[in-house]
Order: C-alpha cells, then sequence, then structure tokens
C-alpha cells in the first residue's frame, strides 16, 4: 500500500468520519465502475504515456512554494492516487482513500497548468477530478465543500439561499442604485431580453453590491437584460469539483432552462473563474452538449466589448499602483487574458502587470474547489501559494483586480499571510469608479 | 541452428511483427475506446494539435524547455540518435538488402559512431537525473531502469560490436537480441510515448486551443 509521505495532521470530519463507514468491497466496487465505465482512452492513454520524467514538477505552485518538495509535484500528486487505484485494482483501504482525498481536494486546483510543462500534455487534472469523482462515490469529501454541493442539490445555489431572501437581495441593491442613476431598475424573468445576467451564489449573501455595481453597467451601457427571479441565477457549481457530476449537471441544466425559457440571445455571467468552467465546458459535456445551447460570456469579455465599442465611456482612470490576477479557467480556460488586461489599461493608470503571465500565470490556490473545502485547509493553501506571494510583491503594487471569487478570497488569504500590505478588488469595483454616468440618466 | 542464426533468421521475424502489429493494435484500441470518451473526437482539431505539436517538436519551442536548457538538448540529441541511427546505419542497409533487395542511402560510419555513443552518455544522463532528482526519483521504479538499459544496451553493443571489442560473435548476438527486446517492449511499455506522444499532444493543443481559446506550450 502506497504510504503517504509525511504531512501536517488536519481534522475534517468530511474525509476522517466518512471512511469509517467505507467497505473494502464498496472501495473496490467503485473505483472498478469509474475505470472501467465512466473513463476510457484519455485514463488509460495519460497513466500509460508518463515516462515518469517529472518535467512538470515546476509547473505546479505547491511544489514550488514548497522549495521542490517531491511529494506535491502533478506527477507525484498522481502517483499516490490514481496510479495506485488502477495497479491495485481498486483493491485499497479506507486509509488510502482518506489519504488520496487530502491530496485530489486540498493540494491540487486543478488549474491545467501542468499540462502545459508536461512534454505529452497530459492532463493530471482530468486524472486528479478522477479521484475525486471515486472519493464523492463513497462520500469522503471535505466536510465544507459537501455542504455547498448539498446547497446546489437542494436549493440549486449554493449557498443556501431562499427564492424570497433572492428577490429580498435584489430589490435592496436595486434601491440602493436608484439613488444615483436613472431608471437603475434589476428587471426581472423579462421575455426576449439580450442579456440574462447570472451571478455567482455567495454574492447575494456576502457581496450584494457587486449585484448592484452590474445593475448601474448594465443601465448606463443602455442594455437589454434580465435576471431571473427564482431558481438558475446561480452559475456556481461547487459539484462540479467535488465529483457530484449529476449534480453539477442538474445546476447547469436549469441554468441553461432558464435561459432559453427567458429567450435571451446571451448569458453574461458575473467575475468567477470555476463558474465559468461549468458553465461554458464541464455541465455541457455531462449533459452531451459540445457548445452551451445559449452562448454564455464571461465578465471581462463583457466589459472589454462595452468599453471598446464606447458603450460606457471612462472619464476617470484608477490612480493607485495596481496589477492584476490571471484566473486559471478564464485565462488558460478561455484566453482571456489580453481582454482583460485591456480593460486595466483603459481604467488604470499605473498598471503593473505580473511575472509569469496569461496562460503561464500561477493559479490563486483558492480554485479548483480548494477554498471551499473550508477553514480546516487554509493553512495548506496558504502555505502551498508563497510564489504567488513573491509575484505581487515584485510588481510594487498597491492593490490587485482579481475577476474572480475564489481568487479573491485566496489571494485575500495571501495577502494577509504573507503580510502585503495590499488590497483586493473585483473590476467591477474599479469600473463604477472611472465610468461616465450620462446627464440624462444622473438621479 | 545455432544461437546466431536463431536471433538473426526466426527472432528477427517476431521481434519485428510484434512490433509492427503491437503498435498498430496499441493505436487502433485508442482510437477505438476514445469513442467512449465522449469529448476526445469532438474537440480534435488538425489545426490547434499541429500548432501544439510543433511547438513541442522544436528545440526550445515551450516554455519549460527554455526553463530546462540541458535537459531540452539531450533528450532532443537523444531521441534523433535514436531514431536515425538504427534506420540509416550501412550494416543495417546491408541487411534490409540482403532479405528484400531493397537499400536506401546510408550515415557516414563516423557519424554512425558518434551517434551510438551520444544515445549511450544521453541514457546515462538520465540515469543520473533519476537517482539525484528528488521530484525524478519520487516517482521512478524499477521498471525505469530496466526501460533505459533496454535502450542503451542495443547502442553500446552495437558500437563494441562494430568496433571489434570483446568477443565479436556473443557481442554481435548480444546486439541483435537486445534490439530485439526493445522492439519487443515498445508497444507494450512506456516505451510506447513513442506512437502516444503525438495524439496526447494533439489532443491537448485542440482542447487548449479550438475549446479554450488558449495555449499550451
Amino acid at each position: 500500500m502506497a504510504t503517504f509521505p509525511d504531512r501536517e495532521p488536519v481534522e475534517d470530519i468530511g474525509l476522517d468520519e466518512t471512511i469509517k463507514k467505507l467497505t473494502p468491497e464498496q472501495i473496490e466496487k467503485t473505483i472498478l465502475k469509474v475505470l472501467n465505465e465512466e473513463s476510457a482512452a484519455r485514463l488509460k492513454v495519460f497513466v500509460d504515456t508518463c515516462v515518469h520524467c517529472g518535467l512538470c514538477s515546476n509547473a505546479c505552485h505547491f511544489y514550488n512554494s514548497h522549495d521542490g518538495d517531491p511529494k506535491y509535484a502533478p506527477v507525484s500528486k498522481v502517483k499516490d492516487t490514481i496510479w495506485v487505484m488502477i495497479k491495485k485494482k481498486g483493491k485499497v483501504d479506507a486509509e488510502f482513500i482518506r489519504g488520496a482525498a487530502r491530496i485530489a481536494f486540498t493540494e491540487c486546483n486543478v488549474c491545467r497548468r501542468c499540462s502545459m510543462y508536461c512534454p505529452f500534455g497530459i492532463d493530471m487534472a482530468y486524472l486528479i477530478l478522477t479521484v475525486r469523482r471515486i472519493c464523492h462515490l463513497l462520500g469522503v469529501v471535505p466536510q465544507y465543500l459537501q455542504d455547498t454541493v448539498n446547497s446546489h442539490a437542494a436549493t440549486l445555489n449554493q449557498m443556501w439561499v431562499k427564492p424570497d431572501e433572492w428577490i429580498d437581495t435584489l430589490q435592496w441593491q436595486e434601491e440602493e442604485q436608484l439613488d444615483e442613476v436613472v431608471g437603475a431598475r434589476i428587471p426581472l424573468d423579462r421575455m426576449g431580453a439580450d442579456i440574462m445576467y447570472s451571478v455567482i451564489g455567495p454574492e447575494p449573501k456576502f457581496l450584494p453590491q457587486l449585484i448592484g455595481q452590474m445593475d448601474q453597467i448594465m443601465t448606463v451601457a443602455g442594455m437589454s437584460w434580465t435576471m431571473p427571479s427564482l431558481d438558475g441565477w446561480d452559475n456556481s457549481n461547487m459539484a462540479m469539483y467535488s465529483g457530484d457530476f449529476e449534480t453539477m449537471a442538474r445546476v447547469e441544466r436549469k441554468h441553461y432552462d432558464k435561459a432559453l425559457e427567458l429567450k435571451v440571445k446571451k448569458i453574461v455571467m458575473g467575475e468567477c473563474g470555476h463558474a465559468f468552467r461549468g458553465a461554458a465546458y464541464d455541465g455541457p459535456k455531462w449533459l452531451g452538449w459540445k457548445h452551451p445551447p445559449v452562448p454564455l460570456i464571461h465578465a471581462v469579455e463583457f466589459y472589454h466589448d462595452l468599453i471598446e465599442s464606447g458603450k460606457i465611456k471612462i472619464v476617470k482612470k484608477f490612480e493607485e499602483p495596481i496589477t492584476v490576477q490571471d484566473p486559471c479557467n478564464i485565462v488558460r480556460g478561455r484566453g482571456l487574458g489580453q481582454k482583460l488586461r485591456y480593460i486595466m489599461n483603459a481604467t488604470c493608470s499605473d498598471f503593473r502587470d505580473v511575472e509569469p503571465r496569461f496562460e503561464h500565470n500561477y493559479c490563486c490556490n483558492a480554485g479548483g474547489g480548494t477554498i471551499n473545502c473550508g477553514p480546516p485547509w487554509k493553512t495548506t493553501r496558504v502555505k502551498g501559494n508563497r510564489v504567488k506571494a513573491d509575484q505581487f510583491r515584485a510588481t510594487g503594487a498597491k492593490v490587485i483586480v482579481t475577476p474572480c471569487h475564489n481568487c479573491h478570497s485566496g489571494i485575500e488569504d495571501i495577502v494577509s499571510g504573507y503580510k502585503l500590505d495590499m488590497h483586493v478588488k473585483f473590476f467591477s469595483e474599479i469600473l463604477v469608479e472611472c465610468i461616465e454616468i450620462p446627464e440624462s440618466l444622473q438621479a | 541452428m545455432d544461437l546466431y542464426e536463431i536471433v538473426r533468421g526466426p527472432l528477427a521475424w517476431v521481434a519485428l511483427l510484434v512490433f509492427f502489429l503491437g503498435t498498430v493494435y496499441r493505436i487502433v484500441s485508442m482510437l477505438i475506446e476514445a469513442r467512449k470518451d465522449k469529448v476526445v473526437y469532438p474537440y480534435m482539431s488538425l489545426k490547434y494539435g499541429l500548432r501544439s505539436l510543433m511547438h513541442w517538436l522544436i528545440p526550445f519551442g515551450s516554455v519549460n524547455m527554455r526553463k530546462r536548457p540541458v535537459m531540452t538538448v539531450v533528450t532532443f540529441v537523444f531521441h534523433i540518435c535514436l531514431v536515425l541511427t538504427p534506420i540509416f546505419l550501412l550494416a543495417h542497409i546491408v541487411l534490409v538488402y540482403e532479405s528484400w533487395q531493397v537499400q536506401w542511402c546510408s550515415l557516414p560510419e563516423c557519424a554512425a559512431d558518434v551517434m551510438s555513443v551520444l544515445v549511450v552518455l544521453a541514457c546515462v544522463y538520465f540515469l543520473v537525473r533519476r537517482i539525484v532528482s528528488p521530484e525524478v526519483q519520487n516517482v521512478t521504479f524499477l521498471s525505469d531502469y530496466v526501460l533505459l538499459a533496454v535502450v542503451a544496451l542495443p547502442f553500446l553493443t552495437g558500437f563494441l560490436a562494430y568496433h571489434q571489442l570483446g568477443p565479436y560473435r556473443p557481442m554481435l548476438i548480444l546486439h541483435i537480441l537486445t534490439g530485439e527486446i526493445m522492439l519487443v517492449a515498445i508497444p507494450f511499455t512506456r516505451l510506447s510515448h513513442m506512437f502516444f506522444f503525438f495524439f496526447t499532444r494533439a489532443y491537448m493543443g485542440s482542447e487548449f486551443g479550438n475549446v479554450r481559446n488558449a495555449r499550451d506550450w
């Protein structure tokens, strides 16, 4: 049996208690089911082709931040989990499953940087997601992450937001905006609008001002838009990361059903990475769609189009030295790095770029479901991303723009963990400071 | 039949057949199983697959190659010499001509010499790297050492036999035998990366380029 090289003990009942209910037969059956029925050529070829060269190691922020500790190399993470499961044909014990879950859920962000460093382009993120699938089917998932997935399953949103709470939040934000912008109403369920705007789960609970800001932006830009009044408003998808693909698909299905029902031309979503990935790729894949049935536009692309086309005018620039994070799921995952820099340069007078950047930028270490594993794993996350702190420190900036919810929270943790003395903002927070509200719309 | 006639005759047939048919078998079964992996065929793109392959087949074409210049030089030299030497070696061409009356141009003898030595030296570099670098040592198994030997031995014994260093006939038999072992190993071990590389790279290039509008090098 593979032994797990030394790690600090961390208590998480989602792992510690759930493994007590496992039997060897159940473990074996589940692993074989996933390996034989749910996986096919990719799994086999990615595992067989790896020549054990270790060239992927310096791709990973965990490996680099732990000063080259070999157990954090992407190939090592895969070796300690799926390789063992394959070699032993599923005959592994419950302790092994706990160790594998720890690695797969908290020590890898499935950010795909390693596939750009591996000469073969082996998709190690896919292999880790397969391990997560197995762990989910066995019920072994970090507790906080499982809670958000339960919320998705019960309420179709991530944060146990009830329908009346959702509408209350929208009305509250609408009122706030009406104090500044004439006509800044949030149209609910408007059929035939051009755009359906969907938000990320935590927004109504923790960051409602972001909804208000988008209301202002849409109104000033004169967009024909709407928002769902009920289910389908949450585009986030934690189930994608826990391996609960069935719930993932249900959430995405509702999201797109809502857009189709409202007959909108496209869905614009807020600043989030994983939500984009789930809605644009992983959800549709499981549902059998090659492309989403309604085009999905990420906020960065939306802002870029608004600024470039002149639908919103920038009259003021953000003066403080500022830098940016390239969220994995929209840069490696969508190529939006250039558009992000366009909007940064359009709104900021002292924009300092990071090194490395674009597809080669490091993950924030909060994405891929890791920050959603909750407080027990915060130290793992912060210790595993010293390189991100070094990157930002080198820019000399005072503010970091993170067009992604997970990046925002994760980088806040890094800023405080490494005492960087910087602030973290979403792009919309910068944008609303810089745009011109036409006289006719000024309240 | 003595040992020489066996390795020169029937075993050579076996090795070549296993190599060719084994390779075909592995690739065809991969192509068939890829249909079960719903995303593979829909995502594949000739343009983006080739774009990625191009960046990874040219020395220093990718960021990681530039970060590791020594490894890049060694592995390119190793692979080029590994492939070209057996195919363009005069002695091998003579054997093929004797059997099938087909011939093609050959390498100058001293070039073939240098190339064989480079292959062996590269294998030494890979061996040292496996032992000395912690991240490589962590994913090294007995089979990795065995495979290095399987690859190095035909070149080493071939060089020694050609220069008649050591007892000639046994060295020659050893060369042919280790060559046959390598041929047979290719389709059924990690040496299959020889052909799988093109598929995995093209797939990743397609997924990054065609689907995600991003670059994977």
